[in-house]
Order: C-alpha cells, then sequence, then structure tokens
C-alpha cells in the first residue's frame, strides 16, 4: 500500500468535511494510506498574497517542509487552493535559490527546513495517475446509470500551470465520470471562475459568477455538478439559494464532490461518504441522494 | 539625487516570486479583458489598468476597485501572449495598496485579508466565524440577513464547526512570521 502525505486544508476540516470523509474512503478502497500531515497550517488561500508574498510561500512552505519530514515522497491536497500554493511554492524553492534561503530562515524557528522535494498534485490528479482508470473501474460496483455530471474543474486545479498540461480543454474529469458510468455532459463553463473568495468580498460579483455556472450546467442537462474544491463546492451549493433570491432564478441543482460519486459507485455508505452533510439547501441534499443512488 | 522610478518599475518590484513578469511588454491586445469572468465588476478593465501603469497614472489605478475584484483564477495569465502573469500582477497591485493604505472606500477585500494574516497568526487555522465578524460589519442590513440564514444552515446542518481549531506550535509559527514581518503584539 503506498502512503501519501495528506494535506486536508482547513476547508475539510468544516464546510468540506464531506470531501475529507470520501476522500479517505475512496483512497482506501484503491489501496492508497494518505496520513495527514501532523500540525499543518492555513495555506493562505488567496488571502496572505495581498499582504506579503514571503510570508504567503514560507507558510506554504512550512507544510511542505513537515511533508519532507515524513520520508514520504508524495504530497497529495484535495483543494485546489491549498494545491496550487502547494505547487508553486515548492516550484519556486526549486527555481530561486535566494527565496528558499529566506523561508528556510523563518523556518528555521519552527525547526524545521524545506527543500522542495515532495511531488505535489491534487487529489484527482494522484487517483487518476497513481491508481488508473482500470484499477478505478475494477472497484465499480454500484455504476452511476448514465448520470448527467457536469464536471466543474473550476481554477486552479487547471491554473496557473502550462507547461505540460492542456489548461484549456481538460479531459481526465470526464474520463474518470465515464468509469464511474456516468455520462459527463458538455460544460462549457468546466474550468470558468465559480468568484472563489469574491463571495465574501464582493457579494454581488461572485453571485453573478455563480449564476452562470448554474445557468450553464442547466443548459446541458446536468442532474448534478461534481467539485474538486471546497471553495468551489460552497460557492455553488451552499450559495445558491441567494442566487435564486437575487436573479429570481429556481436553480435546483445537487452539488458533490468527486470522490462522493467515486464512493457511491463504489458501493460506499452515503454516511461514510458524507452524503448526510449536505445540507443547504435541504431540498437540494434530498435530491442529491435521489439522483446518485437512483 | 533621488532616482523618480516608474509605477511599472515599482510593480515589478512587489513582485518577487514571479520576476521577470514583463508587464511593460503589454500590447494592449485586450486578451486579458476578454477572458476575465469578473470585468463587469471592475472600474478599468485589466487591459486598460496595464496601460494605466505604464503610463504612470499611480492615482487612478490606486483608486480603481480592479484589482481586488480579481478572484484569482488566473485564466488571463495562461492566455496572456506577452507572458504576463497578470493574476499576479493584480496581487502586486493589492500589496503595494495595502503597503500604501490606499485604496477605494468601501472594499472589503483589504480588511479581509488583514484579518485572515492575523487569524493564522493567531491560531494557525482559518476559521470562518471569526473572518465573518471581519467583513459582516461591512455589509449592508439585508446582506447580513442573508448571511446569516447561510450561517445558521451551516451550523445546524454540522458543516461548520462551533469552535476554532488552534495548531499545535503556534507560538514556533509566530516565531516564524517575525522573521518575515513585524507583527507586534500576538496572543
Amino acid at each position: 500500500m503506498k502512503a501519501y502525505a495528506y494535506y486536508p486544508g482547513c476547508s475539510l476540516e468544516s464546510l468540506g468535511k464531506s470531501y475529507h470523509l470520501s476522500t479517505l474512503e475512496v483512497a482506501t478502497k484503491l489501496g492508497m494510506e494518505f496520513a495527514e500531515l501532523e500540525d499543518w497550517n492555513c495555506c493562505g488561500a488567496t488571502a496572505y498574497f495581498p499582504v506579503d508574498e514571503l510570508l504567503s510561500y514560507t507558510l506554504s512552505a512550512r507544510n511542505l517542509a513537515i511533508a519532507e519530514k515524513t520520508g514520504l515522497t508524495d504530497f497529495v491536497a484535495p483543494c485546489s487552493a491549498c494545491f496550487k500554493n502547494a505547487y508553486t511554492t515548492n516550484k519556486y524553492l526549486n527555481s530561486d535559490p535566494d527565496l528558499a534561503d529566506h523561508i528556510n530562515f523563518a523556518l528555521e524557528a519552527d525547526n524545521l527546513h524545506v527543500q522542495g522535494t515532495m511531488h505535489v498534485r491534487h487529489l484527482i490528479e494522484v487517483l487518476l495517475e497513481d491508481a488508473g482508470l482500470e484499477t478505478i473501474k475494477s472497484q465499480v460496483s454500484h455504476p452511476l446509470n448514465d448520470l448527467h455530471v457536469a464536471p466543474y474543474y473550476g481554477c486552479q486545479l487547471v491554473r496557473p500551470r502550462k507547461l505540460d498540461e492542456n489548461v484549456e480543454s481538460p479531459h481526465y474529469f470526464e474520463d474518470l465520470l465515464s468509469a464511474l458510468g456516468a455520462s459527463p455532459v458538455e460544460f462549457e463553463s468546466r474550468t470558468r471562475c465559480c468568484g472563489g473568495s469574491l463571495i465574501i468580498t464582493n457579494r454581488a460579483a461572485a453571485l453573478d459568477m455563480v449564476k452562470i455556472l448554474l445557468q450553464d450546467a442547466t443548459n446541458s442537462h446536468a442532474q448534478i455538478i461534481a467539485t474538486t474544491c471546497p471553495m468551489c463546492n460552497v460557492n455553488l451549493e451552499v450559495y445558491q439559494n441567494q442566487v435564486n433570491r437575487e436573479f429570481g432564478t429556481n436553480y435546483s441543482i445537487p452539488v458533490v464532490y468527486f470522490t462522493q460519486l467515486m464512493g457511491s459507485a463504489f458501493g460506499c455508505s452515503p454516511k461514510s461518504l458524507g452524503i448526510s452533510k449536505e445540507i443547504i439547501p435541504k431540498a437540494l441534499a434530498k435530491s442529491q441522494m435521489e439522483v446518485i443512488r437512483k | 539625487m533621488a532616482v523618480e522610478y516608474s509605477f511599472s518599475k515599482e510593480i515589478g518590484d512587489m513582485m518577487y516570486a514571479s520576476h521577470k513578469n514583463p508587464i511593460t511588454e503589454c500590447l494592449q491586445c485586450g486578451t486579458c479583458s476578454g477572458t476575465c469572468p469578473a470585468i463587469e465588476f471592475m472600474d478599468h478593465s485589466p487591459r486598460k489598468i496595464i496601460g494605466m501603469i505604464k503610463a504612470n497614472l499611480k492615482e487612478e489605478v490606486l483608486s480603481s476597485n480592479t484589482y481586488w475584484s480579481c478572484a484569482s483564477c488566473y485564466h488571463c495569465t495562461v492566455r496572456c501572449p506577452a507572458g504576463i502573469d497578470i493574476t499576479e500582477m493584480m496581487y502586486a497591485l493589492k500589496r503595494y495598496s495595502m503597503w500604501k493604505g490606499q485604496f477605494k472606500p468601501g472594499l472589503i477585500g483589504p480588511d479581509f485579508s488583514e484579518s485572515f494574516v492575523k487569524m493564522i497568526v493567531n491560531s494557525g487555522r482559518s476559521y470562518e466565524p471569526i473572518l465573518a465578524a471581519t467583513y459582516l460589519p461591512k455589509y449592508s442590513a439585508s446582506a447580513i440577513i442573508q448571511e446569516a440564514i447561510t450561517a445558521s444552515g451551516l451550523v445546524l446542518g454540522g458543516k461548520m464547526s462551533l469552535f476554532p481549531k488552534k495548531i499545535k506550535r503556534i507560538k514556533n509559527l509566530q516565531n516564524a512570521v517575525r522573521r518575515i514581518l513585524p507583527l507586534g503584539d500576538v496572543s
């Protein structure tokens, strides 16, 4: 059983608890051991960068340093913002020795030293690249019956990387959904932004961005939206009612984490996947269950 | 004689990690503006703001909401034909305006970022209710009610914890941060 340094991130302790539960459930099914980092700290999402650049990279590097200490080689983050911050920090640690020196000077205060040796990936990449589609398929005991799913990649899972990756039209999420027996819909907005933290700092802008996604999912006849990030999930799910109140719309699209769909297809109980924890809006939670388990 | 730096150099200097970020190479093609999902809510488009930086229009740039409306989706960054990391430039503008203490009145972004960093320095982890206390006073009464409805649903549904978490080595983390920023007294 291969072990991974698992960095859940703050959201998975609260709003994204069901993502945490379903991630661990799915990893176990696929023979992967996710060892949670000890005493990890918040990656800062998008909120450290406006204050200080070195602070942002140092706080992300602290998590990488803790991961390196475990002797494991792979760093896995289920949240796209956590992933992007760890990934870019790791990249700069390798390309900029001067920045690495500054970071290590600060980390010395916590008896840590970072080298930038971790292989940093998002959860969906780890599952697809290391377990692989064939193994995933072999675990499917309850195929998703052509469930029409909108695969929502969001932003920071696919960007800003540009070297080895198709950032404009990725298809691995669709491949994964097909392997589970679902039917991924043509979702034009799949890499369009959900608004991220604008939901707090510029509510009008974020609700507008969420509305565009919900409308596009509706137009593509999606029965459900699958996400790869707790921030996307919260904006699309929790704020769906506010969008309806703001725009006089009537969206009622269940939103789930992709790991919850995987777990459902693997035959895990809804409770073990945190499906009972989807509570906003109530009607959605109910339809979410019905849609997946129909 | 003191050297007068151009605004584009000042902003360039705020981007240490993405140095060589070539904002002066902007072609004004507008790909960034055509890509931006938040453009409708910006005083000036990303294309225009880069033009304004190059034209040294510092006051006009600093009094706009453009960079505080950036959601950091990096779509402009990956599409820019001149190779400019525009999202990083928006962060640099945020840092510059935080540093100068100069921004358009009524924005929530600067307070939010500052409170977020303070929260992390105090506990090491993010906790939504602490953050809410910092931005709710700036919301309208109806927006506060909307937020209360959402939040109570979250707590009752077990999605949100009622207690903040603190990491074990928070003192060490604070000492690490002290090597970067002057912290003053933190509890």
